[in-house]
């Protein structure tokens, strides 16, 4: 099987994006998993405009900037640490 | 988070945020994007106002008369759309089959009442996120 | 609880293991034949513009042949505003009551 350099790409964009789903459960700080789920949300939609679906990718990119800014919001207004 | 390069900077940012953001509502029945996209952009500028310039100050500028009319009147202009079909004897919801003109297709008036749905679910949307947040940001005290 | 945490772990790797083994029964991405490019992917491609007039494809199915989703989709999130709205919003009169 013969890879592309666009195939590359996408390996290490999924990559990514399984080390930030991994990296969420270790993180005990809240706030600071509320900016990796941010990361994940950019990442998420560079993968939809690599598969050819700018709706979707226009679609992740705000919604995940704005359910960030609700769960910071959220995050704020309750306790930061995750409880033992 | 009162500093006054941040606040010159969002006050100038603004209003282009919002003017993408109905940008984004009014062509996407041409270009990628569509009314839910377009209306979180909306309610992105309104959060960021918000967060720069303290709840007090956005509350002025967009009273929770108007976000509650919105909330509520949004979905009832879908509905209202959908029933222009049974006025005309065809099926709710239907659109070429109720004899509306569908225009030129590459415009911004084409797709008949695909455009002004899409109006109604891009400001409901927005109306939605902003009063999540206002909802959320309001417990402080 | 060494014990337990070894079961949790065996269970993790039989579900890991399965889920992978219907990764890859999947169809290739992307190519021709695959199940999903059937008479429906057609239609809207070859007559979406000529029965609502857009050119965005995404759009004429979300707003005209699946305008019911999107109407109940609207409804949902009026659902959730309002349950927000109700839950958190601290009635005018009434500070420290309950």
């Amino acid at each position: 099987m013969y890879l592309t350099l666009i195939d590359y790409w996408t390996i290490v964009l999924l990559l990514l994006l399984v080390t930030i789903s991994i990296s969420i459960y270790f993180i005990k700080d809240l706030l600071h998993a509320v900016i990796v789920y941010g990361a994940y949300s950019l990442i998420m939609a560079l993968i939809w405009l690599q598969m050819n679906t700018p709706d979707l990718a226009i679609t992740e990119a705000a919604a995940g900037i704005c359910t960030t800014v609700l769960m910071m919001v959220v995050v704020f207004r309750t306790s930061r640490k995750e409880e033992e | 988070m009162r500093d006054f390069v941040l606040k010159r900077v969002v006050a100038v940012i603004i209003p282009f945020i919002s003017l993408y953001g109905f940008y984004v509502i009014l062509h996407g029945a041409i270009s990628p994007g569509g009314s839910f996209a377009g209306g979180i952009i909306v309610a992105l500028s309104v959060i960021a106002f918000a967060t720069i310039f303290g709840l007090d100050r956005a509350k002025e500028k967009l009273p929770e008369k108007i976000l509650v009319w919105t909330d509520s009147y949004g979905t009832l202009w879908y509905v209202l759309m959908g029933l222009v079909g049974i006025v005309k004897g065809v099926p709710f919801l239907s659109n070429r089959l109720a004899g509306i003109n569908l225009g030129v297709p590459g415009t911004l008036s084409a797709g008949g009442l695909i455009a002004l749905i899409g109006i109604g679910v891009g400001i409901r949307v927005a109306s939605t996120m902003i009063t999540l947040f206002f909802t959320m940001m309001e417990e402080e005290k | 609880m060494k014990i337990r945490n070894l079961i949790f772990l065996l269970i993790i790797l039989l579900a890991i293991f399965t889920m992978l083994i219907a990764v890859a029964e999947l169809p290739p991405y992307g190519s021709p034949d695959n199940p999903v490019h059937n008479m429906v992917t057609e239609r809207y491609i070859n007559k979406a513009l000529e029965e609502t007039g857009v050119n965005n494809i995404v759009t004429a199915i979300v707003l005209d042949y699946r305008a019911y989703d999107t109407l109940f989709e609207t409804i949902v999130l009026f659902t959730a505003a309002i349950a927000v709205y109700v839950t958190l919003k601290k009635a005018k009169g009434s500070e420290g009551g309950e």
